[in-house]
C-alpha cells in the first residue's frame, strides 16, 4: 500500500473525514455535551487526549496479537485497553490536577463509550498505519472532533436567544444543525482526494 | 433476598418498540442508526445484528447478575458485548462479503453502542433470564425499526430505489445528499420533528378533553 504523507493524514482526519460529521463516530457527547462552549471544550480536550493514549496503546497491542496470532482477540483486547486508559487517566487527573477532574467530572468515564476512540484504533489498523502515522491520525481525529464539538455549541448558544416553534426544541433542532454543519464540510471533501 | 416482579406482560416486549424506542425517545445508539442507514438492506442488516448482540449479552448478563462482582460490572458487561460482538463480526464477513464490506467497522463498533451497554446495566442485571430476552426482543425490533425508517427514506429519497429495486425508472434524478452524512442527520431531525409533534397534538387533544369533561 501507497504510504501516506503525515500531514495528508492530519488534514483528511481534521476536515475532509471528520470522525464526528463525515463517519458519524462520537455523536453521543456531540449531541449530549454541546449545549454550552465552556464544556464542550474541555469534553473534546478530554477525548484528544485518551484518543493519544488508546492509539499508542493500540499500535503495540496489535503487533502483539498479529505476532501470536490472536487477531480475533483484537476487539476484546482494543475495548479493554481503552477502558483501562481512560480510568488511568482519570487517576492521573485526580492526583495531578484536582480542577480539571472536578471540571470534567462526569464526562470523563463516559469517554470508554465514546465510538470515535475505538473507531480509530480500528480505522488505523485497518489502514495499516505505522507508529508515527497512528499518532497524526489520532491528533487529527482529535482536533477534528474538538472543531466539531466547538463548532456544534457554539450554534446552540444562539440558538437559545432566538424564537422557535414548539415541536422543535430539544434534539430535533440540533440534529438537523448537524446535517447543515455536515453539508458545509462537504465542501473539505475535494481536500482528501481520498 | 430483595423481591422481584417476574410476571412478563405485553409492556415487557412493547415499551422498546413505542414508548421507549432506544432511538427516537431515548436517542441511544446514535452512530450506527446514522452511518449505516444509507441503505434498507444495510439498516436492515445492522438492526439484526444488534438484536443478537442484545438478546445473548443480555440473557447471558442476567444469568450470571449474581456472579458478577457490583465494583467490576461495567468492565464485565463490556467484555461480554465484546465477545458477542466477535462472533456477529466473522458470521456476516462468512455469509455475506459485500455486507460486510459496506457496513465496514461499524459492525465492530456495535460495542460501543450505549444502548445495549445501558440495557444490561438498567435491566438485565436486575432481572431473570426471560424476561430480560423479551425486553431485549422488544429494545431490538425497536431499534431495527428505527433504523428501517430511515434507511427506507434515505435509499427512496437518495437512489430511487428501495431494498436495491428501481423504484421510478431512469428519469428520476436522485436527491443525492440523502445518501451522504448530512442526509443521516436531516432525516433523523426530520422523523424526530413528526414524533414530537404526534406527542404535542395528543397531549392537547388529552387537556381539550379533560376541559370538556369539567
Amino acid at each position: 500500500m501507497n504510504y501516506e504523507s503525515l500531514s495528508f493524514i492530519f488534514l483528511n482526519a481534521v476536515l475532509a473525514n471528520n470522525f464526528v460529521l463525515a463517519l458519524f463516530l462520537g455523536l453521543c457527547p456531540f449531541l449530549g455535551v454541546s449545549g454550552k462552549l465552556n464544556t464542550a471544550v474541555p469534553m473534546g480536550l478530554a477525548t484528544m487526549f485518551v484518543m493519544l493514549v488508546s492509539s499508542v496503546c493500540a499500535y503495540g497491542i496489535n503487533i502483539v496479537l498479529v505476532g501470536l496470532d490472536i487477531e480475533f482477540l483484537r476487539l476484546i483486547a482494543y475495548i479493554v485497553v481503552i477502558a483501562s486508559a481512560v480510568q488511568l487517566v482519570e487517576m492521573t487527573l485526580k492526583k495531578f490536577s484536582p480542577g480539571l477532574f472536578r471540571a470534567l467530572g462526569i464526562f470523563l468515564p463516559l469517554i470508554t463509550t465514546n465510538c470515535a476512540i475505538l473507531g480509530l484504533a480500528l480505522f488505523q489498523t485497518f489502514k495499516e498505519y505505522d507508529f508515527l502515522q497512528s499518532l497524526v491520525y489520532a491528533l487529527g481525529a482529535g482536533t477534528g472532533f474538538i472543531l466539531a464539538i466547538m463548532l456544534m455549541a457554539g450554534m446552540r448558544e444562539k440558538l437559545e436567544l432566538s424564537n422557535l416553534p414548539s415541536v422543535t426544541q430539544g434534539a430535533a433542532v440540533s440534529l438537523m444543525l448537524g446535517g447543515l454543519l455536515s453539508l458545509s464540510f462537504m465542501g473539505f471533501a475535494g481536500l482528501g482526494g481520498q | 433476598m430483595r423481591k422481584q416482579d417476574n410476571t412478563i406482560t405485553w409492556d415487557t416486549f412493547s415499551e422498546g418498540l413505542w414508548r421507549e424506542n432506544p432511538v427516537f425517545a431515548m436517542l441511544l445508539g446514535m452512530c450506527p442508526v446514522l452511518a449505516v442507514t444509507n441503505s434498507a438492506i444495510n439498516a436492515l442488516a445492522m438492526g439484526v445484528a444488534t438484536t443478537f448482540v442484545l438478546l445473548a449479552s443480555g440473557v447471558l448478563i442476567s444469568l450470571l447478575r449474581r456472579q458478577i462482582p457490583k465494583q467490576v460490572r461495567i468492565a464485565t458487561y463490556i467484555v461480554i458485548i465484546a465477545t458477542f460482538v466477535t462472533i456477529v463480526d466473522y458470521a456476516i464477513q462468512a455469509i455475506s462479503l459485500d455486507l460486510y464490506n459496506a457496513l465496514g467497522a461499524f459492525i465492530q463498533l456495535i460495542v460501543v453502542n450505549c444502548m445495549i451497554l445501558g440495557r444490561a446495566e438498567a435491566y438485565a442485571s436486575k432481572n431473570r433470564p426471560l424476561k430480560a430476552f423479551v425486553n431485549a426482543l422488544g429494545m431490538g425490533a425497536g431499534f431495527t425499526f428505527a433504523l428501517l425508517c430511515l434507511g427506507v427514506v434515505r435509499e427512496v429519497l437518495g437512489a430511487g430505489k428501495l431494498f436495491g429495486v428501481d423504484l421510478f425508472g431512469p428519469q428520476f434524478e436522485p436527491w443525492v445528499v440523502m445518501v451522504l452524512p448530512a442526509g443521516g442527520f436531516i432525516v433523523l431531525g426530520a422523523w424526530l420533528l413528526l414524533f414530537e409533534w404526534f406527542k404535542q397534538r395528543k397531549a392537547q387533544s388529552e387537556s381539550d378533553a379533560v376541559v370538556e369533561v369539567r
